[in-house]
């Protein structure tokens, strides 16, 4: 009933020559996962920018302070056995004190002060660079000891499962839904007088009571989101054949949770972290603002502004500086993470 | 609603009184824990009258003791005891007096951000890529990510520094238009985002072209149609952004002196004033948790399509 033909080129059919396979062949080298997260977050140019704001910063606020020639906490009018020189105290911008004047007049070359100095007569340049070398450090170890104890909590919840993930869940779930900040402030009002008296005497005299148990506040709370996290990802992966494959040669736990689980969420660790960063110098410079960060006479961001409230009337730069740089770190760190994200999470991208 | 809503409700409330719990336990320790207890002045007292004032405050009692009296009296009589150093004054009066004045701030923020934080969304959504579109999200986005002191300092410096438009002290008459302004900038740069991206989520449902293709007018697909059901991943923002609310307005009243619980909080971590900054604590976490858990469960009574896990 039906005829079926159908007209065929057989010339389509002949085999290729050398030469035609030569050009099928594709000669790059083959890319890893690493390779093309770079590649993307190279292509995306705001997380670019992010990034080359963010290398600056720190890089200034590491290296400034070594040729800088004033000190955060030297009070350029106060000279050993003179009386006080106020003529140091609220310089403007690029002016100078009376002794450097009578200095420039005699020909010798006196560094500027190029944000002028504080009511204190303190450079205020190097106090703004070390309030952001404090903020950044802070930023940075908080998010240290948040991954290390979410890694920890999170993994040893994932994988066991069962009672131990189910009483671990309800204590994450009860602080999760603690309001943080409130707790972090009454923490460190209260830990601060507490470890005043513990920490006398010691390094960490000098970081002052109050960084130390921002930090133990962080210890403390933020690991939750940190370890569901890390938690749920375990979850999915421990269903996966090769960690089958590896039980089956009896492989210890912590055997395949260091080598096949980990790993494999690897870029979802980096990428909380990195946005852990900007929260914790958020947290920094808010508690800061509030009287309760670094120690004085030692510089923050937050500190920084909020002492400069008291003379907004008349020297608003002050407070526009520090919160410029709080801003622009915030920004740029927290527009890095999200390429970060972008390009390393092809999950997401789906 | 089904027995699994129920049983949802159930769990999310008893899982946020067992936080307050928490809350006022973690609070009452952390607070006896400090050396030299609330009563260590820098005024040096006989030790007759710290007896007699330890006596009075119930601080002679072990202190398990202590604890159940103060859970006692918060459950039974709404009572955190007496202020330290307001003389005479109890603690929940001087919280009645500050929330006067911060629900006020507060609500009105919210308000604010509410409805400019959706129209804004809606904006941007139905003009996608577009310039006025591509405006919103750039300020957004950096409204987003300003702390709320920084918010409020700038704010201050151009207002009432430089144009000397509006009162930089809370206390006056319109002086709380700074405040306010400071408080919604950030959470409405959230809702324009979050009404943006649900509302884009909406209008590409079959649904909506069903109704264009039936020859709907386009005010009425927005309205009746896409805005209800863009509005529902807002609901889950409620608990968030009362907590950066309540946390923006400890620094916001601050700054602008405004006499609410913020100031009184701040004020009593430097005064040590131990009996309010517990009390205050413990009111505004129960606020927190019990606008999440009102959030929570909004969100999955008005949208049956979600899922309870």
């Amino acid at each position: 009933m039906f005829r079926f033909s159908m007209h065929v080129n057989m010339d389509d059919f002949i085999p290729a020559t050398d030469e035609e396979k030569a050009y099928m062949v594709q000669m790059r080298p083959s890319s890893t996962f690493f390779k093309d997260g770079v590649k993307r977050l190279i292509k995306n140019k705001v997380a670019l920018v992010s990034f080359i704001i963010i290398c600056i910063v720190t890089l200034s606020s590491i290296f400034i302070p070594i040729f800088w020639p004033y000190s955060y906490d030297s009070m350029l009018g106060v000279q050993p056995g003179k009386a006080v020189d106020a003529s140091y105290n609220n310089l403007k911008p690029f002016t100078y004190g009376k002794t450097e004047l009578a200095k420039i007049e005699a020909g010798e070359k006196v560094f500027p002060h190029v944000f002028g100095t504080d009511s204190s007569g303190r450079d205020y340049f190097i106090r703004v660079v070390y309030g952001t070398r404090i903020s950044l450090a802070v930023g940075f170890f908080a998010s240290i000891i948040v991954l290390i104890i979410g890694l920890v909590v999170g993994s040893v919840a994932g994988y066991c499962g069962g009672k131990v993930d189910l009483f671990i869940m309800r204590i994450v779930d009860i602080i999760y839904s603690l309001p943080d900040m409130l707790m972090v402030i009454l923490l460190s009002a209260v830990l601060n007088r507490t470890l005043e008296t513990v920490i006398s005497g010691t390094v960490f005299e000098k970081i002052g009571g109050n960084i130390i148990s921002l930090f133990v506040v962080f210890a403390l709370l933020y690991w939750v989101s940190m370890s569901r996290l890390i938690r749920g990802q375990i979850l999915a992966l421990k269903e996966q054949e090769y960690v089958l494959a590896a039980k089956s040669t009896s492989a210890k736990g912590s055997w395949i949770i260091k080598k096949h689980l980990l790993p494999n969420c690897i870029s979802v660790i980096v990428i909380s972290t990195a946005l852990q960063i900007p929260s914790a110098i958020f947290t920094e410079s808010y508690l800061s603002f509030l009287g309760l960060g670094v120690n004085a006479p030692m510089p923050s961001l937050g500190s920084l502004a909020s002492d400069a409230l008291n003379g907004i009337n008349s020297y608003a730069y002050r407070l526009i500086i520090p919160a410029v740089v709080i801003s622009l770190i915030v920004l740029s760190l927290n527009l890095f993470g999200d390429g970060l994200r972008d390009a390393f999470d092809p999950k997401l991208n789906g | 609603m089904n027995s699994k809503t129920l049983g949802y409700i159930l769990k999310r409330v008893l899982l946020s009184i067992l936080t307050v719990w928490v809350v006022i336990t973690i609070t009452f320790f952390v607070m006896h824990a400090v050396p030299g207890g609330p009563f260590l002045s820098e005024k040096a007292i006989s030790e007759k009258a710290q007896a007699a004032l330890e006596a009075k405050y119930g601080l002679d009692k072990p202190l398990h003791i202590q604890y159940f009296t103060y859970l006692k009296d918060i459950v039974t009589k709404f009572d955190f005891g007496p202020s330290l150093k307001q003389r005479g004054r109890n603690v929940i009066d001087i919280i009645k007096d500050g929330m006067r004045v911060s629900a006020k701030l507060g609500v009105i923020a919210a308000g604010i951000a509410l409805a400019v934080g959706v129209v804004l969304g809606s904006v941007a959504a139905l003009r996608r890529n577009r310039i006025i579109d591509k405006v919103i999200m750039v300020v957004t986005t950096a409204f987003v990510s300003m702390p709320s002191f920084i918010m409020g300092s700038f704010l201050l410096l151009l207002f009432a520094v430089k144009l000397r438009l509006l009162p930089a002290n809370g206390a006056t008459s319109g002086g709380l238009i700074l405040p306010v302004i400071t408080l919604s900038l950030s959470p409405m740069a959230y809702i324009t985002r979050l009404t943006r991206s649900s509302m884009l989520d909406v209008l590409g449902q079959d649904y909506i072209r069903t109704a264009k293709a039936k020859g709907v007018p386009a005010g009425k697909i927005i309205f009746g149609h896409a805005l209800k059901n863009s509005l529902i991943p807002v609901i889950t923002y409620f608990g968030p952004m009362l907590a950066y609310i309540v946390t923006g307005s400890l620094v916001v009243e601050q700054i602008f002196a405004v006499p609410g619980i913020g100031r009184a909080f701040v004020n009593c971590i430097t005064s040590r004033d131990y009996p309010l900054l517990m009390g205050t604590t413990i009111v505004l976490a129960t606020l927190i948790v019990v606008m999440n858990l009102v959030s929570d469960i909004l969100y999955k009574v008005v949208d049956p399509r979600i899922n309870l896990e």
